[in-house]
């Protein structure tokens, strides 16, 4: 007999007109790391919260026996209390607080009617230095970085006694830096014998993380096998259940000469003085696809934002389009030039959540669908319906709210927004961040598809397989400069982390 | 957890549209109608006369025509306090103009919009412009506006106004010109249906079924012909209640059908990504403000011309009720989310129990007590039906 921490038999859930869950077995051992892989809409996070005690015993079958015993989980209290924690994919810190105050937010430790303070701080320092991480207990959590806060919800989870940790999608946006520490940090609690569940799209990492891998699918697992036996191609054929030929559909297509984007000694000066893009130059032709790569904060996301006229900040140098100069002051400014930018953030920065699929496609380009001065209703769903479809969105209805979508047809609707436009120059910054496979491969056929129409397309990603994958010349930031060039065929991982990191060789 | 099965936007589109059921406006349509049976019930009918009928829309008119603007100013994610000092102050000018200074009615009712207007410009120029909060801009401008009002009219009241300013307040249409409205409005309705019926066809969307547009007229053509039988049983159709149906009709359409509108329900939403798609926030925000400023200052001159006098006093804690009005009828404080259809069924709502309450000789402290526990109800509801 095997030593499970956690199994999970024959869960069933039901949502009015869904079978979102269906007889799903899940075990995990003792001390592994198990991976839990699907696409988006699957049913992971469905699985996840029945376990976290979000859907409380009694609203779903099927029972869940944590070492051994069977439990009822009632509430998420209680879930923590049998010693499961899960780490979700929006941090749920308080970034006004420090980090020690954070850790044992929910500790005993802070319901004492007095607070010592100095103990706080020595424990606090303590699981610091036990992760790994070398900062002060009193910084503000809002003052580090996303991989660093990572961390810290780690090791607050750690203070609860946790033995079940659930890890959901951490290292959507992390570096590739600080995915590495988060590695070597699950490794070591491996070795303590913490028990860690690993959701993630990323194949790389399951590959090179996980001891076991759970496949479920439509809401029913579909395998679960040792690593050993198993190949990136094999999970995502297990996942999307149809052979994808290829992760990257890149053709090569013929360039025009001409250039439709070009960047010359553009600086950036934020309001401290400081150089956040310090004179970069370069030009993106008609029809390229040109791939953007560096660090996180190395100033690829302000660089377009600024180009973009997103950004507050003194921009110099000259921006051509098309060969015109072109002064652009603000997003609308940009939209009229040609320019199109699907942020890295699309909640934030590229939908309105509370808004239907039909007004959030049209929002940019509200003036196409006016007929003296009025909003032309027909028109507006007609082409909101007609660039939607082609796009392959899948929603119940063009009146849904996208704020009810999964990430893939949430990123489908904010190209469908831009396309409207009929860009000459596509900015796509993370365009596949949080996406499942399936969809994922859609959105680069589209991308492949208006290159071949000949718009420019910068394609921004922390993603090194993505970014050779997808791209016919890559460039590299570090501090925002740009470090290095390269063309598809001379490009590889090793060459371009060594120019974002600062070209250091190792 | 699952999907719907594949369901492609176009291949849905080809079926007909099912009847969807709006559950916030059934909520709000089902409250007035208890309300009206319990007021009716407990005044022995005399609630649902068309005398008091007619009282309780012209009471109403006020704080609907506030509601209006407020809905907009509430939907692009700011709030409006200063509202209940702008009506006062309006109306007061426009009392001190026409009292003491002999202008024409046309000329200080031009005057009150204006004036209303500048205010809101003032004020919108320092929420866009300046980024101080709107909560504050219009705290202070409560103060402000009261004070300019205290200061002008020497602590008066300044009364009387002359025949043709009282009627624009206390006046009524003649039957037979309510009739006519009544009727072309709902010509006006069924061809807008029509016409809107054929173009989607023309675009080969899908319509809904006949049945329910059809349906849908019928049942607004009943209910303006019977507001406009039961108000014509006194002395007809009263004409503040016309002027709000008119600027609520100017609203819908603006917060519908124009990019302003849009504009607004977007920058409500996600000012973020409002602006990275081109929109200008600060320029928006600047005419939400501005429009409701002017409807401050047509609140103003139909108070003023309803009292017969201006005080220093009017308009004093108005901004709450037309807060309260926006609410009730399903206006998010988050922003982003709101109707101005709403904002007038809670004003219609807020205006019964103020009127059913005195009918039935309960004493005022009640009607805040009740008016209070209504505006958290109604928000609990909205909640609670989300979930």
């Amino acid at each position: 007999m095997e030593n499970y921490a956690l199994q999970m038999k024959a869960i069933t859930k039901e949502f009015p007109g869904v079978r979102a869950l269906d007889h799903v077995t899940f075990s995990v051992r003792k001390g592994e790391i198990h991976a839990l892989c699907g696409e988006n809409g699957a049913g992971k996070s469905t699985l996840m919260k029945v376990l976290s005690g979000v859907y409380p015993h009694g609203t779903y079958d099927g029972d869940i026996l944590i070492n051994g015993q069977k439990v009822e989980l009632k509430s998420i209290k209680e879930s923590q209390n049998a010693g499961v924690s899960i780490i979700y994919q929006e941090l749920a810190l308080v970034e006004e607080m420090s980090v020690a105050e954070n850790l044992f937010l929910s500790h005993d430790l802070m319901r004492a009617k007095i607070i010592d303070w100095n103990k706080i701080y020595a424990e606090a320092q303590k699981w610091l230095n036990h992760i790994g991480l070398d900062i002060d207990p009193q910084t503000k959590v809002g003052h580090l970085t996303v991989g660093k806060q990572q961390l810290i919800e780690i090791a607050k989870a750690l203070t609860q006694k946790t033995e079940i940790l659930i890890l959901d999608e951490p290292t959507a946006a992390l570096t590739e830096s600080d995915v590495d520490i988060l590695i070597k940090l699950l490794n070591d609690l491996r070795a303590e014998g913490v028990t860690c569940i690993y959701i993630s799209h990323k194949l790389g990492e399951v590959m090179t993380l996980a001891d076991t891998v759970t496949i479920i699918r439509d809401g029913q697992t579909v395998s679960t096998d040792r690593i050993e036996d198993l190949s990136e191609e094999m999970i995502i054929t297990k996942m999307v259940g149809r052979e994808l030929t290829e992760l990257f559909p890149y053709e090569a297509r013929p360039i025009s000469s001409e250039n439709i984007l070009d960047v010359k000694n553009y600086t950036v000066t934020d309001h401290h003085g400081k150089k956040i893009i310090n004179d970069v130059s370069f030009t993106l032709k008609k029809g390229e696809i040109l791939g953007f790569s560096g660090l996180m904060g190395a100033g690829r996301t302000e660089l377009f934002m600024s180009l973009f006229g997103g950004l507050k900040g003194n921009p110099t140098g000259t921006v051509l389009i098309d060969g015109k100069e072109t002064s652009i002051k603000n997003p609308a400014d940009a939209i009229r030039e040609g320019l199109a930018y699907v942020s890295e953030d699309r909640k934030r920065y590229g939908l309105v959540l509370g808004m239907d699929i039909t007004k959030n496609t049209t929002l940019a380009a509200l003036n196409k669908m006016m007929k003296l001065k009025v909003i032309d209703n027909a028109l507006e769903v007609k082409t909101a319906g007609d660039i939607t479809y082609k796009m392959n969105l899948k929603a119940p209805n063009l009146e849904a709210l996208v704020g009810q979508l999964s990430g893939g047809n949430q990123q489908k609707v904010v190209l469908s927004k831009w396309l409207l436009n009929d860009p000459k120059v596509l900015i796509l910054d993370e365009p596949t961040r949080g996406i499942d496979v399936g969809a994922k491969y859609e959105i680069y056929k589209i991308i492949n598809e208006l290159a071949s129409q000949g718009v420019g397309i910068v394609i921004v990603s922390s993603e090194l397989p993505e970014v050779l994958g997808m791209s016919d010349r890559i460039l590299v930031m570090a501090e925002g400069k740009i470090t290095g060039e390269f063309s598809r065929e001379e490009a590889t991982q090793e060459k371009i982390m060594t120019c974002a990191t600062g070209g250091e060789k190792s | 957890m699952k999907t719907q099965p594949a369901a492609n936007i176009e291949a849905h589109e080809k079926r007909e549209l099912s009847f969807k059921l709006d559950m916030q406006a059934y909520t709000l349509i089902i409250a007035l109608v208890l309300i009206a049976v319990i007021f009716g019930f407990f005044t022995g009918g005399e609630f649902l006369s068309s005398r008091n009928i007619s009282n309780l829309f012209s009471q109403m008119s006020v704080i609907a025509i506030l509601a209006i603007g407020m809905t907009l100013i509430i939907v692009a994610g700011h709030i409006d306090l200063s509202v209940g000092s702008l009506v006062g102050l309006t109306g007061g000018v426009a009392a001190i103009l026409h009292v003491w200074y002999d202008w024409s009615t046309f000329a200080v009712v031009v005057a009150a919009i204006v004036v209303g207007a500048l205010f809101g410009i003032w004020q919108g120029w320092w929420v866009a412009y300046r980024a101080v909060p709107a909560f504050i801009v219009t705290l202070g401008g409560m103060l402000i506006f009261r004070g300019i009002l205290i200061g002008l009219s020497k602590g008066q009241t300044v009364s009387p106004m002359n025949d043709s300013f009282k009627a624009i307040s206390n006046s009524y249409l003649p039957f037979t010109i309510g009739y006519i409205l009544a009727v072309v409005s709902i010509g006006l309705l069924i061809v807008w249906t029509m016409w809107n019926r054929a173009k989607k066809k023309n675009l080969d969307l899908l319509l809904p079924a006949p049945l329910i547009d059809y349906g849908k007229i019928s049942i607004y053509s009943f209910f303006i012909l019977l507001a406009t039988y039961m108000l014509n049983r006194y002395q007809g159709i009263p004409t503040p209640i016309l002027i709000v149906v008119f600027f609520a009709a100017v609203f819908i359409f603006v917060s519908s059908k124009t990019s302003f509108g849009r504009y607004v329900y977007a920058i409500g939403g996600n000012p973020e990504a409002a602006a990275l798609s081109g929109i200008n926030i600060k320029r928006n925000t600047l005419w939400v403000f501005t429009s409701m400023g002017a409807l401050a200052g047509i609140a103003g001159v139909i108070l003023t011309s309803r009292l017969n006098a201006a005080t220093v006093n009017a308009g004093n804690m108005y901004e709450l009720d037309a807060i309260a009005a926006c609410v009730i009828g399903g206006t998010s404080l988050m922003g982003g989310k709101g109707k101005v259809v709403g904002a007038l069924i809670g004003a219609l709502i807020m205006a019964s129990i103020d009127n059913g309450m005195s009918m039935m000789n309960i004493e005022t402290f009640w009607q805040y007590i009740v008016k209070g526990l209504i505006l958290i109800v109604a928000v609990w509801i909205d909640i609670a039906s989300k979930k």
